[in-house]
């Protein structure tokens, strides 16, 4: 772990923990970061989406676990000893949350100050930059930088599928009744 | 010094608000013809703490009105006035509004009643009404010379710099104006000039005095007159109705040099900058406390004293046990007698750990005449509107229970109430004729039973009118027109959605909510109620309640892997449905017969998208639930076992899911969901047509 001295905090950087999903770096803000856990099984929430994996019992808080290469769409890993979930707290709507997220594994703390963030290129229509705040380089690894917030502030929303489904499922019946 | 006084405007609040409450039960109390002088003086003292703290925090509005109360309060207090019946109706009108106005203040939203100018034009007509001071009414100008009962004066005193030099005192003056009454001086806010301009020897003073005395103006100008030139001074009979600029000692407001007598209204009254209320006048009202009822739902909870000591001395024992297990911990080996011990010190951790538990929640729990305690006023109210006579009794108001459910049951009690007192009791004349006692009762009763709190609400009417009930009943086709219901099914009608038996929409029936809205209520509660009616002797509605929302007895349920809780309230039996009772409507809903009813089935696997392994009726299990009275089937794969669950919030977290209440930790750590019998109904569509009907 990089080393924090006092100057680093007096010039207002901002230190990351990384951690690694499918070879890629990403960073979290450390102050949003309450701890890092292996995994656990999860009770499964019905209706979730599918990147909701359920919810674990920590120290009496129930706390929702959501699977981050799932969320992004990249091909799941068989959970295991090695699995990390790392606990976040996010602010959404003004209160603030705590959430898990699984990832690989944890990497590094580092700090990077913010002239050093640079824009992520904007690919079209297929990538969502608002959950990226941008890249950096550390150590001639480009790291990616989350907007936990907002990730993970879409990331309770049933899925549009979910949705329809139950409000379909919601009609289908109503129109069954009244006929 | 600049105090931020609004860190303590919610303490206030809450004084000011039961304070209103002491007001309003005491009012109650009284007996009009001969006032218990020990009544009126309690009464007094809350409108007094409200009004001196208003003005403290600068709450004009409120302190104007409540000065116009004290006022008639205290002329009753002072015997000067003969205490009326319209009085208690001012009175009492007057709590409702100076409700009003806290509600206002506490949202920060601007106070517009107009029942305030209205109420407060009947005060001032009644205090100007008093035979003795007729006079001074008739005469309002300059010649209040003639006036011979005590008035009220403002007098602003801006000494002039030279005034000490010139061999005046100031408090010369002020010794003199208190030798003709009672006299509070206030310090207004002065400007210093800079030091280097500072005379130490010029006077930079501004008093704000308040007299009371029956001194005419012209004895009250002559203490001034010396200083006259020099000083600036004005008197004010202030004003009462729009008295908002006069009131407050307004630090912004220059002092008016005239003699402000022309607009000076008729009335009696004046205003009193008033110093704030007395600390011990504040504690006589605290200690009130108990008889107060909480308005709306404040986030605070005032705690006795007591309740913190126990969890103090809770706490120094589990510090105690703690050193006890750490000494344990550190010798060097562990031998039979150390092993003694350590269980010794670990059974008394977990009583002492228990007791804890205990204690925590006994603070949230609040006796519950905090609801009990509207209910005099309300049957006051309704009982005379209605012209009945009405007794009520309270019982068992020290029972406690838990602040979220006392919340939560006052609106459903209420409607009993109003029930009990609009279609329950009839009218004096009625009840002479069949031989009861003039005067009906109404009785409140709460108890514990179990891990229960019971309430009754119980009156001595007509009970319920069976014919009428079934009539309309059949009216609405919610039964058959040859079907004979046995006397209970009866009164299980009144449950029902949408159904009335009031013959005209009045005041007070048919505003929309019905019983089965009580009953939503309650059961949202995970509680239960119970009706019991005899024709012409009375009824009796039973609610059962769990002590707190935080526990609740479950019944745990496997659905494949997945494990959840079903509140023991909302269950009617469990069982398994042989394949001949089991129906299939066309559209392929199914339906099981049970006894002579038909119930829809809910196939929980499915609504949850869970796996599941009965994924037919035959093969699993059929939890019969309730659900605003109407049964339904939930399919599950097997009973575990019963137990009392401590409910966790999933919204805190995560978000609300359709048909979750909420989550629970099982004794292995792990978490299961606990059912929304409610929401799963509704999940499934079971109804949803039916609900615009309703």
């Amino acid at each position: 772990m990089a080393d924090i001295s006092i100057e680093q905090v007096k010039q207002g950087n901002q230190q990351y923990l990384s951690f690694i999903m499918a070879n890629e770096e990403y960073g979290v803000d450390i102050l949003s970061v309450q701890e890092i856990r292996g995994w656990e099984p999860t009770t499964v929430l019905p209706n979730a989406p599918d990147y909701v994996k359920g919810v674990i019992n920590l120290r009496g808080t129930i706390v929702p676990i959501i699977d981050l290469r799932q969320k992004f769409g990249i091909k799941t890993l068989e959970y295991g000893a090695t699995t990390v979930v790392i606990v976040v707290k996010v602010t959404m709507d003004e209160t603030q949350k705590v959430i898990g997220i699984v990832v690989d594994a944890v990497s590094d703390v580092f700090s990077i100050e913010e002239e050093e963030i640079r824009r992520a290129p904007d690919f079209g229509h297929g990538t969502d930059l608002r959950f990226i705040k941008g890249l950096a380089n550390v150590q001639d690894k480009m790291v990616i930088l989350l907007e936990i917030n907002r990730l993970l502030g879409s990331a309770i929303l049933p899925d549009p599928e979910t949705l329809n489904r139950i409000i379909g499922n919601l009609e289908q019946q109503s129109q069954v009744m009244t006929a | 010094m600049d105090i931020d006084l609004s860190q303590f405007s919610q303490v206030f609040f809450e004084e000011s608000i039961e304070g209103l409450a002491i007001m309003e039960s005491e009012l109650l109390k009284l007996d009009v013809a001969t006032p218990d002088p020990e009544t009126i003086n309690t009464i007094f003292r809350a409108a007094h703490s409200i009004k001196g703290g208003s003005a403290t925090f600068g709450f004009t509005q409120v302190a104007n009105y409540t000065h116009l109360l004290e006022t008639l309060l205290d002329e009753i207090r002072d015997g000067r006035r003969q205490m009326q019946p319209e009085h208690v109706d001012i009175l009492l009108l007057s709590v409702d509004l100076l409700r009003g106005m806290f509600e206002a203040l506490m949202s920060q939203a601007e106070f517009n009643d107009p029942k305030l100018p209205e109420l407060e034009l009947r005060l001032n007509h009644t205090l100007a009404n008093q035979p003795t001071q007729a006079q001074s009414a008739s005469t309002p100008s300059a010649s209040t010379a003639t006036q011979s009962t005590a008035s009220c004066w403002q007098i602003d005193f801006k000494a002039g710099a030279d005034i000490m030099r010139c061999g005046n005192d100031p408090m010369l003056m002020f010794a003199e104006l208190a030798s003709k009454g009672p006299l509070t001086a206030e310090l207004l806010p002065v400007s210093f000039p800079v030091w280097d301009d500072f005379d130490p020897e010029a006077c930079y003073l501004h008093w704000r005095l308040a007299l009371i005395t029956d001194e005419p103006l012209a004895k009250l100008k002559e203490v001034f007159e010396w200083v006259e030139d020099e000083c600036e001074i004005s008197y004010n009979q202030a004003e009462a109705a729009p008295a908002a600029e006069l009131a407050i000692p307004e630090q912004a407001q220059p002092p008016q040099p005239e003699v402000d007598m022309a607009v000076s209204a008729p009335e009696v009254i004046a205003l009193v900058p008033e110093v704030p209320a007395s600390p011990s006048d504040k504690a006589v009202a605290s200690q009130k406390q108990s008889a107060a009822a909480k308005s709306g739902e404040s986030s605070s909870i005032r705690v006795s004293t007591e309740k913190i000591d126990m969890l103090i001395n809770m706490v120094g024992e589990l510090v105690i046990t703690q050193a006890m297990l750490g000494q344990i911990g550190q010798q060097d080996e562990i031998n039979q007698e150390s092993l003694l011990l350590l269980q010794q010190g670990l059974e008394q951790l977990a009583s002492h750990t228990r007791d804890l538990q205990e204690s925590v929640m006994q603070i949230r729990m609040l006796p519950i005449s905090f609801a009990f305690n509207r209910f005099p006023r309300l049957v006051r109210d309704i009982g005379q509107q209605l012209g009945k006579k009405v007794e009520l009794i309270l019982k068992g108001e020290d029972t406690e229970l838990d602040k979220t459910v006392l919340e939560k049951i006052v609106d459903p009690m209420v409607h009993l109430v109003r029930n009990s007192l609009d279609h329950g009791l009839e009218s004096p004349e009625v009840r002479l004729a069949q031989g009861k006692p003039e005067t009906g009762t109404i009785m409140l009763n709460a108890y514990h039973q179990g891990g229960c709190i019971i309430i009754e609400i119980a009156d001595d009417g007509a009970g319920l009118n069976t014919g009428k009930i079934l009539q309309k009943a059949r009216q609405k086709g919610l039964v058959g027109p040859d079907e004979e219901l046995s006397e209970d099914a009866i009164h299980q009608l009144i449950f029902k959605p949408g159904f009335s038996t009031a013959d005209a929409v009045s005041d007070l029936s048919g505003r929309g909510v019905g019983m089965d809205v009580v009953k939503r209520n309650i059961h949202e509660l995970n509680g239960s109620i119970e009706l019991k009616s005899d024709a012409g002797k009375g009824s009796r509605f039973t609610i059962r309640l769990p002590l707190t929302l935080a526990i609740l007895d479950g019944q745990l349920v496997r659905i494949g892997k997945h494990i959840y809780v079903v509140p023991l309230v909302s269950i009617y039996e469990s069982l398994q449905v042989p394949t001949n009772r089991i129906n299939r409507l066309s559209d392929g809903h199914e339906l099981i017969r049970l006894r002579d009813e038909y119930l829809p089935v809910i196939k929980m696997y499915r609504e949850f998208n869970h796996d599941a392994d009965a994924r037919e009726i035959k093969d699993g299990l059929v939890m019969v639930v309730d659900h605003n009275n109407e049964k339904t089937g939930l399919l599950v794969d097997e009973l575990l076992a019963q137990q009392q669950v401590v409910i966790k919030s999933l919204e805190e977290n995560y978000t609300r899911i359709p048909g979750i209440s909420g989550a629970t930790i099982l004794g292995d750590g792990t978490v299961a969901l606990i059912i929304d019998v409610a929401g799963l109904v509704k999940l499934a569509g079971i109804g949803s047509s039916n609900e615009h009907a309703a």
